[in-house]
């Protein structure tokens, strides 16, 4: 699913993965048709901004805390940022890739 | 000056995709430009029960990929991408796409569709994705266990409570009449399950807690009494029907008091050379397979269009707009 440019984020190495830097999360599951058209604008951003911000995917499914309980996330599609562990910019919904790097861009 | 293509289309639910699939067959070499929406409102659904041919129902977003491929087949172009502006008043017709680039065409399909409605009342805009949501095939699973409301009375509204009782622990109907808009085997269906009740003759006036980031409660006001109730829940659902997309066509096209694209004589519009199909230019029946016979009809519309246009239409005098 993911390519190898995007990091696997889970419940046990989220704290670890975001720490430090500019990191964006799409919050997904295998039964979000919208999720489906958001995954390549992220595949797209994780070659973009390689090396300079990290991009990861959740599923919402496989990991039932961080997302609901830290993230208030109650639908999907949702991208957050964050810049050395803290959140800066949530993002419900279907965005065009341009929006969503200007999001990022905003915290590199 | 030549167009880049005879036929653009846009938008890439079964109005557009079926135009594409026309025009592909037609050798028309179409140029379908997908939009964020993409796929459309069937994306949204799970089983769709009354596509003619599938007698045991398909899921939505596989018929949508099943289009899509059938168009591809017959050589339609497919991008994704969104249209950011359009130039109808000259010929041929500009396309901008939300990358900065330009494309030229002869003829355009617009099969924009139309987009959930919120209750603009602020309140449940700013819980977004915290709670409010249009969409329940997308966010009901976040409440398992949970209460939860469905605002609206039609069709859809009813499917989204059905469906949602699969994991909330209650879903409230709220419905500003005292009956159902909604089909009568849809009605039968909600009125029979145990997990829905209903509070009639009352409208959302705010989704609480916008402080707190989370949805707690709504407002409920009974449009006979007046009176206020607090009602505390974890989520809701709206479903009170669509807005067509069409503000990237204002003052180009004419559209309706309710912004729906004005079309005559099949899907022609004021503007020869431009059709729409669609839920763009339909508030009455709006289901998947009329969207996709009103693409069928744009298709040959812009097809016989194609056909009686002179050879050079940039000369001004050939300007019909």
């Amino acid at each position: 699913m993911a390519s190898d440019k995007i990091k696997t984020l889970t419940d046990s190495n989220f704290d670890q993965e975001t720490k430090s830097g500019v990191v964006l999360v799409d919050f997904w599951a295998e039964w979000c048709g919208p999720c489906r058209r958001i995954a390549p604008i992220v595949e797209q951003l994780a070659t973009d901004y390689e090396g300079r911000a990290t991009i990861g995917k959740m599923n919402v499914d496989e990991n039932p805390n961080i997302p609901t309980s830290r993230f208030q996330v109650r639908g999907i599609p949702t991208l957050v940022v964050l810049k050395d562990g803290k959140l800066e910019e949530t993002l419900v919904g279907l965005a065009p890739k341009e929006e969503i790097a200007r999001l990022i861009e905003k915290h590199l | 000056m030549a167009a880049d293509r005879q036929v653009v289309i846009i938008g890439s639910g079964p109005a557009g995709l079926t135009a594409a699939l026309y025009t592909a067959r037609a050798n028309l070499n179409p140029l379908l430009i997908e939009g964020i929406e993409a796929g459309g409102q069937l994306m949204l659904t799970t089983m769709v029960e009354n596509w003619p041919g599938f007698r045991d129902g398909i899921m939505g977003p596989d018929l949508m990929a099943a289009m899509r491929e059938q168009a591809q087949r017959f050589g339609a172009q497919i991008i994704e991408g969104n249209v950011t502006a359009v130039n109808l008043r000259e010929r041929p017709f500009t396309i901008r796409l939300s990358e900065g680039k330009t494309i030229t065409t002869d003829s355009l399909i617009i099969a924009t569709g139309a987009s959930a409605r919120w209750l603009e009342i602020g309140s449940d805009r700013r819980l977004s994705g915290h709670g409010v949501s249009t969409c329940a095939t997308c966010d009901g699973y976040f409440f398992r266990g949970k209460p939860i409301a469905v605002v609206g009375g039609g069709d859809s509204a009813m499917e989204e409570a059905i469906y949602l009782t699969r994991f909330a622990s209650r879903v409230t109907v709220i419905h500003r009449r005292d009956s159902l808009r909604a089909s009568k085997i849809m009605q039968d269906k909600a009125f029979a399950n145990a997990k829905i009740d209903f509070i009639w003759d009352s409208e959302v006036v705010e989704v609480k807690d916008v402080g707190k980031g989370e949805v707690t409660s709504i407002v409920v006001r009974n449009l006979k009494t007046g009176k206020l109730t607090d009602v505390p829940l974890d989520g809701v659902f709206i479903a009170i029907g669509h807005t067509p997309n069409t503000e990237l066509f204002k003052g180009q096209i004419e559209l309706d008091a309710n912004g729906y694209i004005v079309t005559h004589d099949g899907s022609h519009t004021n503007v020869p050379g431009v059709f729409a199909a669609g839920d763009v230019q339909d508030h009455i029946y709006r289901q998947a397979v009329t969207a996709a016979g009103s693409g069928c009809m744009a298709a040959i519309d812009a097809e016989h269009y194609l056909d009686n246009i002179p050879e050079d239409t940039s000369k001004p005098e050939q300007t019909v707009v």
